[in-house]
């Protein structure tokens, strides 16, 4: 028993540790879709965008002061996005909407690559998340353990602002009926900029946490991960928190699992099939609202 | 009137690029342009760019050539192929199109396969600087290459994995769909098999960043060596897990490995990384002191050999080829592309990574390649032995 713990413990501890930070893409995903109906696809970039500011303030700034400057310029960046590329297209067809995301998905990769000059960029070492820890024989990085618990701690803090503060409730309103609550006084754009702030807060430290596990950033770093958050929201039920944070933790555990068992080789196609699947099957995910057309 | 706007706004911006673009130099007659067909951006853009550096170095000591008794000057026309299968054949056509005598490169054998085709039709000779897998020449008359074969390294790795470091199980990493990586995992199994040794193959997906159940996978397998022979950017995420991980066994590369990348994330790691190359630091001091000088008079330069002046053997590849490309000009007597396609097989040369001379199918007749330890303490390559296989 302790042998078979010790093999497989690795597996299991490693996908805990990918779920929690696909957890923290996918929240963003999902909130931005409740309220706008929007995939927001540039969001796996904006995540490696965070890991990039991350390498170069790093290379002159001490760390306490380069990890609030991660936090608010990815913050930042979020909330330009959504003024210049999103807020003049309120009232375009949502199609356009998407069009823009796919484009400042492809700016921000390409600017990436101008910055970067193409070559893999080795992220910074963060003192005590990146030492070694050994549990049960199996030895693994800090961060793999601070990952569940920081993920779980966030979405429950996440969803206390939700139920219990005035900016909360706006957001259940705007997801509920976008153009009620506009009637009912909600300032609709400061609620649309705020979601996106969290949204990107949050992918902020999933990638402090990823690439602190997996230290290289390329310009497409961010999309895997980016993808596989997307599928995550999808299989909880897009609009829904609880449905993305279960969700990522299930696909990244199974997809460990998948490696474990050697079908290396299917470790994504398993992910992918799992969308397809729960599209065909239950189309809403496992927390989807059922949409009713009201005539 | 908004549409109008708009559209002159688009028309602007299109102006605002082509000018960009157009900035070509006249054409001269006394210019020879050679092609440079290298990744400087993906997976393998750190190895591309060090390739390059030996070119834009020999470039550098050597501008000129003579031919019938005037003298050219010699132009690098670098394409970047994005490390990408995709992006291969619009690189390739742009360095056609700017009329190029003869191309050097890719570093990785996906680009060049993939190119292969689009030089042929143009009747442009390709020298491949490090691409080691054998499609690359097999099968047509106009790509040659200077480097070893992947049969051979994959067998000297073999040899080294069982003799030297007395391996009975090899767990082999590969990318998938990349044909450097499978076809020397492929060489390496059946070379291994033959000695009697075990081997378990794993692949990866493109953009995997997390090794850690690869790794686990290998040590819950008896794996005594492991065997990843994969783009630097993915070598430098396995070392790391590696070391996190606890990993004791050697890990085993082929010549993409051999970077200071790779030194730079084992630095200061409890681990064993072993690589076979095409050069050993120290075999020819003159080149090396003389590169050395133009890397640190050179900012740019030194920031794509990844900020030191460390040599890395593509780079050596990389010069090597630039001389082979001046001396099949010299050769033929001509700055035509299909003179030098016909002199090409004829060429011989004595590089600084050992004589170079090409075989009926355009590979290079070699039989050695170096073993090199990564020491991670003083972040140097360490010499270990050179290998033959006869």
């Amino acid at each position: 028993m302790s042998d078979f713990l010790s093999a497989n413990l690795p597996y299991i501890l490693t996908g805990i540790s990918v779920g929690g930070q696909y957890a923290l893409i996918a929240i963003g995903y999902t909130m931005v879709y409740g309220i706008l109906r929007l995939i927001n696809f540039a969001h796996g970039d904006v995540f490696m965008v965070a890991g990039l500011v991350m390498i170069y303030t790093t290379a002159s700034l001490p760390m306490y002061i380069s990890i609030p400057i991660v936090l608010i310029a990815t913050v930042l960046l979020g909330f330009l996005i959504e003024r210049v590329a999103y807020k003049p297209l309120r009232s375009a067809p949502r199609m356009s909407v998407m069009i823009s995301a796919i484009g400042v998905s492809y700016l921000l990769q390409n600017c990436a690559l101008y910055f970067t000059g193409g070559l893999p960029q080795t992220y910074p070492s963060i003192p005590w998340l990146s030492s070694s820890v050994t549990i049960w024989n199996a030895t693994t990085k800090m961060v793999t353990i601070v990952t569940p618990i920081l993920t779980i701690v966030l979405v429950f803090a996440l969803a206390a602002m939700i139920k219990y503060t005035k900016i909360g409730m706006a957001m259940r309103a705007v997801s509920k009926d976008f153009e009620t609550s506009q009637l009912m006084g909600i300032k609709i754009n400061s609620v649309i900029s705020f979601t996106f702030i969290v949204g990107c807060f949050l992918a902020a430290v999933g990638s402090l946490l990823y690439f602190t596990n997996y230290q290289s950033v390329i310009p497409t770093s961010g999309a895997m991960p980016g993808l596989k958050a997307f599928v995550a929201a999808v299989f909880g039920g897009i609009g829904s928190i609880p449905g993305a944070v279960i969700g990522a933790f299930l696909i990244g555990i199974c997809e460990n699992i998948i490696k474990g068992l050697g079908l290396t080789t299917f470790s994504d196609a398993f992910t992918f099939v799992l969308l397809i699947v729960i599209l065909m099957v239950k189309p809403t995910g496992i927390f989807g609202e059922k949409a009713t057309d009201k005539v | 009137m908004k549409k109008i706007i708009a559209l002159v706004l688009v028309l602007c911006l299109a102006l605002a690029l082509c000018a960009c673009g157009g900035g070509k130099a006249k054409e001269e007659s006394n210019v020879i342009k050679i092609g440079v067909y290298e990744p400087q951006s993906g997976d393998n853009g750190a190895g591309g760019k060090q390739e390059i550096l030996g070119m834009q170095y020999a470039n550098y000591k050597t501008p000129t050539v003579e031919v019938g008794g005037k003298t050219y000057n010699v132009e690098l026309v670098i394409a970047d192929n994005e490390s990408s299968n995709d992006k291969a054949v619009s690189a390739a056509t742009k360095l056609i199109s700017s009329g190029c005598s003869v191309v050097l490169g890719s570093y990785g054998s996906g680009v060049s396969i993939a190119a292969s085709d689009t030089f042929a039709e143009a009747g442009l000779a390709a020298i491949g600087v490090t691409c080691t897998n054998p499609q690359v020449t097999q099968g047509n008359d106009h790509y040659f290459r200077i480097c070893f074969l992947d049969p051979f390294q994959g067998t000297v790795l073999a040899n080294f994995a069982h003799d030297t470091l007395g391996a009975k199980t090899a767990y082999c990493l590969g990318q998938l769909g990349n044909d450097y990586d499978q076809g020397l995992v492929n060489y390496f199994k059946q070379a291994a098999e033959a000695l009697g040794m075990k081997v378990v193959t794993a692949e990866f997906p493109e953009n995997n960043s997390d090794f850690t159940s690869y790794l686990t996978s290998a040590k819950n397998e008896g794996a005594d060596v492991i065997f990843a022979p994969c783009s630097i950017s993915y070598a430098q995420l396995i070392v790391e897990q590696a070391d996190a991980q606890g990993i004791q066994m050697p890990l085993l590369a082929g010549d993409t490995w051999d970077s200071n990348a790779i030194l730079a994330a084992a630095e200061g790691k409890n681990v064993q990384i072993y690589v076979s190359t095409f050069y050993a630091e120290g075999g020819d001091p003159d080149f090396e002191k003389g590169i050395k000088e133009w890397l640190n008079s050179n900012s740019e330069a030194m920031t794509n050999n990844g900020g030191n002046d460390m040599i890395a053997a593509v780079s050596v590849m990389g010069y090597d080829a630039y001389y082979t490309a001046l001396e099949a000009i010299k050769k033929a007597g001509s700055a035509d592309k299909a003179d030098i396609l016909a002199t090409l097989p004829s060429v011989t040369l004595s590089g600084v990574s050992g004589a170079i001379a090409f075989d009926d199918t355009g590979d290079a007749i070699r039989d050695s390649a170096y073993i090199k330890q990564a020491n991670t303490s003083d972040v140097v390559w360490d010499f270990v032995t050179v290998a033959k296989v006869g």
